[in-house]
This record gives C-alpha cells, sequence and structure tokens, in this order.
C-alpha cells in the first residue's frame, strides 16, 4: 500500500512492534468487556486484572507503587491533568504561580499559556545554549506562593536531559511539587521516583513502539490534586472514562519490550549520524547538549539551506524526518525550541531532527547521511547565502 | 507516496530552471531576509534597445513553494519585455504550477516580488523611472514593508517596530524601537537603507534607535 521509507521520525510516533499487537488482541476479541468490580461477571475480572497487570509494569519501571498510575489518553491529556488538576486542587491555599521551561512541549507549554491569560501568575525559565535550565533563576524563581513547577526531563526535539535531581532537590527543599513531561525519556532514560523526590510524571506509549491513545499519569501518593474528567468512578476516581485496557495493555508490553541494550544500540546510530554529518558535511551545528541527550535524538542545523526543501527531498528519496523551520510547522511558526537555545530564525529554518527507534539500523545513520550530502549540496548550490560553497 | 504538493510543483522543486548567482547582471532584486525565513534574488540582463529580458535567473533561501514558484515565473518572464514581465502576477504563476496550498503564499509571492524589484532596480540604474513622485513618508512606509522583522518573520511595519519616519528635504529618518545594542539592530539597518537609499530624490538615509 506505501512505499518503503527509512523512518527516523521516532520523536513524533513509532511503528507498533507485532509483540505489543500481539498483546492486546485478547483484550479486543476474549477479554472484551469493560472492567469490573471484583464482584462483576468474570469476562469483567479478566478484563480488570489486564488493565491492573499492566498499571504495575508501569508503576514498578518509575520505582511508583501502582495505585500511583492514572492512565490517560495520551501525554498531552497527562500534562493538562497534571497541572490544571494540582493548581485546581491548591486554588485558595497557595497562589496561583506556576514555574515551567521556555523548552516545554506543546501540552505543558500551551496549557501555561493559557493559564498565564487567565490570571495565573507564570514564569517561563531560561536555558542556556545547549538546552540546560538555569539553575539560579529557577530557584530564584520559586516564592512561597508557588504551586507548581513542570520541567521536561527530556527535550522533544534537540534532545537534551535536564539534571531532574537537582531541580528535584530545589523543590524539595523550598517545599514545591513538581511534574516532570517525561514523554521522550520514559524507558530511555532512568528515572525512579522512589529516589527523586518528583511528584507527578508525565508518559506516554507511543514513543516506544506502542499503541497510540494512551499515556499515563503518576500521581505520587497524597498529592493534592482534582479529579480531572467527570463522568464514572474509574481510575480509583480520579479520571473518568471508559478503561482503554487493550491500549493500556499494549502500553505496559511496550515498556517491558525496552531494554539497556535496545538503548545503548539507539546512542550508536546517534552518535554515527552526527559524527558523519560533522564530517562529510560543512556548515554544520549541533542542536541541543554533546553529552547530555536523550540515546534517540540527533538534531542539527544544515546552514543557508531551508528545512522543508530538505525533508521532501528527502521524503522523495524515500526518508522522514523533521525540522523545526516554521515553513513544515502547521502553525508556521519557527521551533520555540531552537529560539529558545539562542537560535535565530535562520538557525531553526535549516534544523533537522533524527530520531531512531526500534526498528532502524545503524545503516539508516549512513543511508541518511550520503542522501543528505546531495541535497544539500544541491540546495545550496541556489541558495544566495552560500558563497563559499 | 503522498506529496503536499501538485506534480508540476515538484516537478520544478526537483528541476528548478534558470538557478544560479549572474555575474554582471542588468537588475537584480533581493526580496526577504535570512534571519527569518525565505529569501529569493533574481537576475536579468536585458537588451536595451528593446526593453527585453534575455536572461535570467534566481537563487532561493526557501522552502518548496518558493523555490518552484520562482523557477516558474523566471521562465514566464524570459523573453518577454520589462513590461510584460511586470505584470505577471502571482496568481498566474500559481495556476501555471496547478496550484498552491493557500498557507504558503507568502513564501510563493517573495518570488514575484524578487522578479519585481530586480525590474525596478533595472529601471532605476537605467535613468527609466518617471521621477516625478517625490517621495513621501507613505513611499518610505511602502518600502518599509519589505524590511523584514527577524524576531517575529514578518515586516517591521506589521510588528511595528517602526517608531518614526521623517522625510525632510532628501533626507530620510528612521527611528526603530530596539537598542542599538540589539542582535539584529545592524542587519535591520543595513537593510533599511538599502531599500531606501536607491530612491531618486533621497540624498541620506539615518536609522535611530531607541537607546
Amino acid at each position: 500500500m506505501f512505499n518503503e521509507t527509512i523512518y527516523l521520525d521516532n520523536a513524533a510516533s513509532t511503528r507498533l512492534d507485532e509483540a505489543v499487537l500481539e498483546a492486546m488482541k485478547p483484550y479486543f476479541f476474549d477479554a472484551y468487556a469493560v472492567a469490573t468490580s471484583e464482584f462483576g461477571y468474570s469476562m469483567g475480572i479478566d478484563a480488570k486484572e489486564g488493565l491492573e497487570r499492566s498499571r504495575k509494569v508501569i508503576a514498578s519501571r518509575l520505582g511508583a507503587q501502582a495505585g500511583e498510575i492514572v492512565f490517560t489518553s495520551g501525554s498531552t491529556e497527562s500534562s493538562n491533568m497534571a497541572i490544571k488538576g494540582v493548581l485546581s486542587a491548591l486554588k485558595g491555599k497557595k497562589d496561583d504561580h506556576l514555574i515551567v521551561s521556555r523548552l516545554e512541549d506543546f501540552p505543558v507549554l500551551n496549557t501555561a499559556k493559557k493559564l498565564d491569560k487567565q490570571g495565573y501568575k507564570v514564569d517561563f525559565i531560561n536555558v542556556d545554549g545547549e538546552g540546560i535550565l538555569d539553575l539560579d533563576m529557577f530557584s530564584d524563581a520559586i516564592t512561597s506562593q508557588t504551586a507548581l513547577v513542570s520541567i521536561q526531563q527530556a527535550n522533544q526535539e534537540v534532545g537534551t536531559l535536564q539534571d531532574l535531581k537537582a531541580i528535584s532537590d530545589i523543590c524539595q527543599d523550598k517545599d514545591v511539587l513538581l511534574h516532570t513531561d517525561a514523554t521522550h525519556s520514559f524507558t530511555r532514560i532512568p528515572l525512579d521516583v522512589s529516589k527523586l523526590p518528583v511528584d507527578l510524571v508525565t508518559l506516554s506509549a507511543h514513543t516506544i513502539h506502542g499503541p497510540r491513545g494512551i499515556g499515563a499519569l503518576y500521581i505520587r501518593e497524597g498529592t493534592p490534586i482534582d479529579k480531572w474528567m467527570d463522568g464514572g468512578f474509574q481510575e480509583s476516581d480520579r479520571r473518568a472514562g471508559v478503561e482503554n485496557i487493550p491500549a493500556a495493555v499494549g502500553f505496559a508490553k511496550a515498556v517491558e519490550l525496552v531494554t539497556p541494550e535496545e538503548n545503548e544500540r539507539l546512542a550508536a546510530m546517534r552518535d554515527r549520524v552526527i559524527e558523519r554529518a560533522m564530517a562529510d558535511i560543512p556548515h554544520v551545528t549541533l542542536n541541543g547538549s554533546a553529552t547530555s541527550r536523550l540515546p534517540q535524538n540527533a538534531n542539527m542545523t544544515f546552514h543557508y539551506v531551508e528545512g522543508e526543501s530538505i525533508t521532501l527531498h528527502l521524503d522523495m528519496l524515500g526518508f522522514a524526518v523533521s525540522t523545526g523551520s516554521a515553513c513544515f510547522s502547521r502553525s508556521l511558526e519557527a521551533s520555540h525550541v531552537i529560539l529558545g537555545i539562542g537560535g535565530d530564525h535562520e538557525r531553526a529554518h535549516g534544523s533537522l531532527r533524527f530520531s531512531f527507534g526500534r526498528f532502524n539500523t545503524i545503516e539508516d545513520s549512513d543511508a541518511i547521511i550520503d542522501a543528505l550530502k546531495d541535497v544539500v549540496t544541491n540546495l545550496r548550490a541556489i541558495s544566495p547565502l552560500a558563497e563559499d560553497n | 507516496m503522498t506529496f503536499p504538493y501538485t506534480k508540476e510543483v515538484l516537478e520544478h522543486f526537483r528541476n528548478p530552471q534558470n538557478v544560479g548567482k549572474m555575474e554582471d547582471p542588468d537588475g537584480k532584486g533581493l526580496e526577504g531576509s535570512p534571519a527569518c525565513g525565505d529569501m529569493v534574488a533574481v537576475y536579468l540582463k536585458v537588451n536595451p534597445d528593446t526593453l527585453v529580458i534575455e536572461d535570467i535567473s534566481f537563487e532561493s533561501y526557501g522552502c518548496a513553494s518558493n523555490i518552484a514558484t520562482a523557477s516558474m515565473i523566471t521562465e514566464m518572464a524570459k523573453g518577454k519585455t520589462l513590461e510584460e514581465a511586470k505584470k505577471i502576477t502571482w496568481k498566474e504563476a500559481a495556476n501555471a504550477l496547478g496550484g498552491l496550498p493557500p498557507v504558503k503564499a507568502h513564501c510563493s509571492v517573495l518570488a514575484v516580488e524578487g522578479l519585481r524589484s530586480a525590474i525596478r532596480d533595472y529601471e532605476e540604474k537605467h535613468g527609466m523611472v518617471v521621477e516625478d513622485e517625490a517621495t513621501t513618508v507613505e513611499v518610505v512606509s511602502k518600502r518599509l514593508k519589505h524590511v523584514m522583522n527577524p524576531m517575529a518573520g514578518l515586516d517591521i511595519i506589521r510588528t511595528e517596530l517602526v517608531l518614526k519616519v521623517v522625510v525632510e528635504e532628501g533626507n530620510v529618518r528612521i527611528v526603530l524601537d530596539i537598542p542599538s545594542t540589539h542582535q539584529f539592530a545592524a542587519a535591520i539597518k543595513e537593510d533599511i537603507v538599502d531599500k531606501l537609499e536607491s530612491l531618486w530624490d533621497v540624498e541620506s538615509v539615518t536609522v535611530d534607535f531607541i537607546s
């Protein structure tokens, strides 16, 4: 039906693993009932068991208790629930002060912007040229009126990891709740909430070869948070709506399938694509941190050329990657991440994100740079900016 | 495979016509700005007797729509007189390409503007501009709409970066709402001077900053 593509946009979404689909199937065709109480009929009890087993798998990967995991429709919902739910629960007890970083992905960023418009006090903390949070500015921004901090564990676009240990220590020290968006880092980068004082964590399945439409929010026991969706009493009365049990089972399976060996394999692909680009193509800048970054993410700017032109050429050659160029985005706005790390529109204009997944090989890293070399050379040949090429 | 563009756009994108920098062009136009997005340069060779465009080329730092439109419009302009070429519209170029996505209009309009500004450059250099219209604040403001604000990716008039425009006996003074130490101050100033100094009755262009 579709042509073969070397897919290097796994940060956007991933191909489902067949083993995940197999794990989900019984919950579509056999135990397809809604989860019932322990006094319900047997098919509902089987479904409930599948759901709770999945919850345990996800919780244990995070060092959490099963009861601290709430299933949601994905990371957008999880982050909305975390921020709006906590602020709502703390209304009147603390001032409406929220702190986020400038590099947050849209679920956190646009939730914060909306709350800002609605009269909440929101501080957006700067990052340095690699995307690492300014800890001094962050620490100074926290006041006795701060209700919640939301800082991602890893960046969706340039892959930079935050020092979650330092951030959570500051929050604990100042007695402020901390939410982290781990959509891109869960299972790829260690996070143990039994050791780190993080109160809420956003998780997603579709970034790790699980199904779309399922995510989770870790809520540390005792964290004040209002019920998100109103309706039934599902998810211990924290999130209403018929549970998506097949997807939850798929999520758990996807978590089990990620191994440390796989993460090393992804890091090797990442390193290869960066090394080869730097060696073979002139005028390339690495975006993000050289040392503190997601194993599956590489992001570079190819100067003097525009990203949508590059991605369209690559698409015609059978590669899928994404760019931070305004021309590529639905909003026609340049990437706030590249601008946030101090880049200008030119830096965003020619930026490409390569994100690797289970079904990539190290040969893909070589193949895309081989293709990219020609694409960039040809586009630079017609660029008014590339005098010396 | 499903691509977001028509096959005509893809063809011109894949094999753009009339590309490259031209040595000693008779006319040259540059539109857009690298700091905020797409940019296109158009070069002309014009027969001085017939005023026919004998050769034309372009360079693009832009997306697929920008490249394809520049390729198409240079094809359309080649062999036409300056007067005929001036009348080529974005709509005609877009139609010839089998249509362009509406959100991409601004990227492709830039190519048309590049052609027109190359023609204007030729006319100004060859004394063909009927120089009876004195430069006014309106004329200056209109030209400033072609100067980009790199912070926003839109022009400096629309983004209200221009605080003041004064035109006095051939001396133009612009005041911008950024400090002189701003990272883009020098680039914007250069672009403004470039856009205004070719006006027939302008003797000097001064760009001031708020601090």
